[in-house]
């Protein structure tokens, strides 16, 4: 029983999972309500649910999207990827510059398809950028994406040469609503695309087991012929490919973008996500599910302090302080005096 | 005091150290000379609050048919909206054609922009034109304008400085928005007022003026509530999950009182997604600030019903107070208050959204 117990908790996936019953927990004690969920319509006339849950399911799919590729890049470059907000303010400029263009009166100038491998294009060229600067010039992870975390706001306002625009087709809301008929948030879908597709490229490819060894030792897995830069350029290339269905998903939202605060301080929550998922932050052994659950748990904290009317520009700090504590928990050194403690405890009882 | 009385000290020390640094050859010493004599009666002008000096000294430019140098620092043009609308309004007023020369810089960050200013002294401009990032700061970079000649001109954000350090201020009465925004809320004599308000970022100006005509009349008056108060930082995405949170909630509210379009617009996603209706004669009330075009467009449509403008067009302004200086004339009033209007669904045409969007 304890020796099983004892798999459970230390498999890495048993810290997000943990900190998502404990929230649960703690909204079915201060307030059931928190768990209803009702069906209804939008102003279109489409069923929608509507509740706390949706709005986890819905904002947390972006930063689970985002999660994917930060545990990557984590897990090979020993570092992570800072500018992903930024980026997504290119992607979702680009976006709409295609679909709308410069002075455009808000009517579809090409198929939003078009617009959006547009953006995974841009947004790879920057992921690859990042990827050389990590992986050839040895730069530190944090410090190489710093670049496009200074510059990329300004990149994406250039893109559409400052100005705003503003889709006015219904079909572009879908991506970051509903589609019509289908009550779930679309993001929720488009995050379950993403972390099946990831998946079976982690099952039926060596990525998993090369970002690894790249992570662990750079050095022995070259010598074991594998190519450790194009590995870490690879997985800031992917995160790249992450950023342009964010930039989408975001975009789509409001119809519109702005530049300066469009998925600000995303990256933070992002990088968080994989911390809580229990990922080694300097490199190696990762987990992707783990990361991804860590992703809606951010969410559900961000939703439950909004529930409770927590001043959002105090978020910051109640986040600060819910994952210092999960992170330190999480941690070997306390894990393994915890696990002692608990076991003395069967003992003496 | 005493650190301030340093800090000017340390700033005048080095604006000498890096004009010595920069004259190297013997031809820069005479500008350095000329500079100073021109410098003087500027410094007699403030002290002695007598305007005749400048008379002399400034129109002789403008006779030889020079080109007026401007040194303009504004905030990034991407901050929102109202800041790319102001950029590209400075833009079309300081132009060749005008009779200016102008120079930007860019910064949201004060140290930038006081390093910018500096610049600009170095470049013996003739006019700076400031909207300063930041309240407080600006003291000794200003007194070195001044020193150097330099009118200074604020516009769009005050600052914590001596007013003889400027000539003129042209600003937004954010206040005064507030207020017209809210005695028309109260106009539309609702029997009970329960508000969502979404502040902008906490202690900006507009932020502070926007939501104190509202914190005052709602301490006042009995039947107005606020069902929130959050800020969501000037952005869309916030204020849709505010919002959301309180849809989700199931708390009752009538009026959407955001401090800006953009965060109007987050709230309004909101509202649609959980079929709540908005705007003229439905269950909510939405109401933003600063006049996007796209946002009159929304009142046009009735899906929105209330605007406050905040005027970015400053240019128009300061090249007045420009042209007054150049021809000797006094500058009556310091400060200069825009003239700014609140829109109402009702009553807003097209020609409206054509000349008051930005």
């Amino acid at each position: 029983m304890t020796k099983k117990k004892m798999v459970i908790t230390s498999r890495q996936i048993f810290i997000p999972i943990a900190a998502l019953l404990l929230l649960a927990l703690f909204n079915l004690a201060v307030d059931p309500s928190f768990f209803k969920i009702t069906l209804g319509h939008n102003s279109a006339g489409d069923p929608v649910l509507t509740g706390y849950l949706m709005t986890i399911l819905d904002y947390g799919s972006e930063v689970a999207i985002l999660a994917i590729g930060m545990t990557l890049v984590t897990a090979a470059c020993g570092g992570q990827d800072i500018s992903v907000g930024a980026a997504v303010a290119i992607a979702g400029s680009v976006i709409l510059r295609v679909l709308v263009g410069i002075g455009g009166d808000g009517t579809l100038q090409a198929p939003i398809l078009v617009g959006f491998l547009a953006a995974c294009v841009v947004s790879m060229l920057f992921g690859a950028f990042n990827g050389i600067l990590v992986a050839i010039f040895k730069i530190q992870p944090m410090v190489a994406t710093l670049i496009l975390y200074t510059a990329g706001r300004s990149i994406a306002a250039w893109i559409n040469n400052n100005e705003l625009p503003i889709v006015t087709d219904k079909t572009f809301t879908y991506f970051g609503g509903f589609i019509p008929g289908i009550p779930i948030p679309t993001p929720f879908f488009l995050a379950v695309v993403c972390i099946i597709i990831t998946l079976l490229v982690l099952r039926f490819t060596t990525l998993e087991l090369y970002t690894q060894s790249v992570g662990i030792n750079a050095s022995s897995s070259r010598l074991n012929g594998l190519n450790p830069a194009f590995i870490k350029w690879l997985s800031f290339v992917i995160l790249g490919l992450c950023v342009a269905v964010v930039g989408l998903i975001k975009t789509s939202r409001l119809s519109t973008i702005n530049y300066s605060v469009i998925a600000k301080d995303i990256e933070m929550d992002a990088i968080l996500a994989v911390a809580l998922g229990g990922n080694v932050l300097s490199g190696g052994k990762f987990n992707i599910m783990a990361s991804i659950i860590g992703a809606y748990v951010i969410q559900f904290l961000t939703t439950t302090l909004y529930k409770f009317n927590v001043s959002s520009d105090a978020l910051p700090a109640y986040k600060a302080v819910v994952v210092i504590l999960l992170v330190v928990l999480s941690a070997p050194a306390v894990k393994d005096k915890l696990m002692r403690l608990i076991k003395k405890q069967k003992g003496v009882g | 005091m005493k650190k301030k009385t340093i800090a000017v000290m340390l700033a005048a020390a080095m604006t000498t150290v890096s004009l010595v640094g920069c004259g190297g050859g013997s031809g820069t010493a005479a500008t350095q000379a000329a500079a100073t004599t021109a410098a003087a009666p500027e410094a007699a002008k403030d002290s002695a609050k007598a305007e005749e000096p400048a008379k002399d000294a400034e129109p002789a430019e403008a006779a030889d048919g020079e080109l007026i140098k401007v040194g303009i620092i504004n905030n990034d043009p991407n901050e929102s909206g109202y800041r790319t609308a102001n950029d590209a309004d400075l833009k079309a007023m300081f132009t060749k054609e005008n009779g200016y020369e102008a120079s930007f810089a860019y910064s949201l960050k004060n140290d930038e922009q006081i390093t910018a200013a500096q610049k600009f002294i170095q470049d013996e401009v003739d006019f700076l034109l400031l909207s300063a990032a930041d309240t407080s700061g600006w003291d000794s970079v200003l007194k070195d304008a001044q020193d150097a000649g330099i009118g200074v001109i604020l516009f769009d954000r005050t600052i914590d400085a001596s007013e003889d350090l400027y000539l003129a201020s042209i600003v937004s009465d954010m206040a005064k928005e507030g207020e017209t925004a809210v005695n028309w809320l109260a106009s539309q004599n609702l029997e009970q007022y329960n508000i969502i308000h979404i502040q902008g970022v906490m202690g900006s100006a507009a932020q502070q003026g926007r939501t104190g005509a509202l914190d005052d009349k709602v301490a006042q008056e009995t039947s107005w509530t606020l069902v929130t108060q959050q800020t969501a930082e000037w952005n869309s995405e916030k204020a849709q999950q505010i919002v959301q949170s309180v849809i989700d909630s199931g708390t009752e509210f009538n009026v959407i009182y955001a401090e800006n379009d953009d965060m109007a617009k987050g709230a309004v996603a909101a509202l649609d997604k959980a079929n709540i209706s908005h705007g003229v004669g439905k269950d909510v009330i939405v109401m933003g600030f600063d006049c996007n075009k796209w946002a009159l467009q929304e009142l046009l449509d009735q899906n929105w019903n209330y605007d406050g403008q905040c005027n970015p067009f400053q240019a128009a302004y300061i090249d007045e107070v420009i042209k007054k200086v150049m021809k000797g004339e006094a500058i009556t009033e310091k400060t200069i208050i825009m003239d700014e209007k609140g829109f109402d669904a009702t009553t807003i045409t097209a020609d409206d959204v054509n000349n008051y969007g930005i």
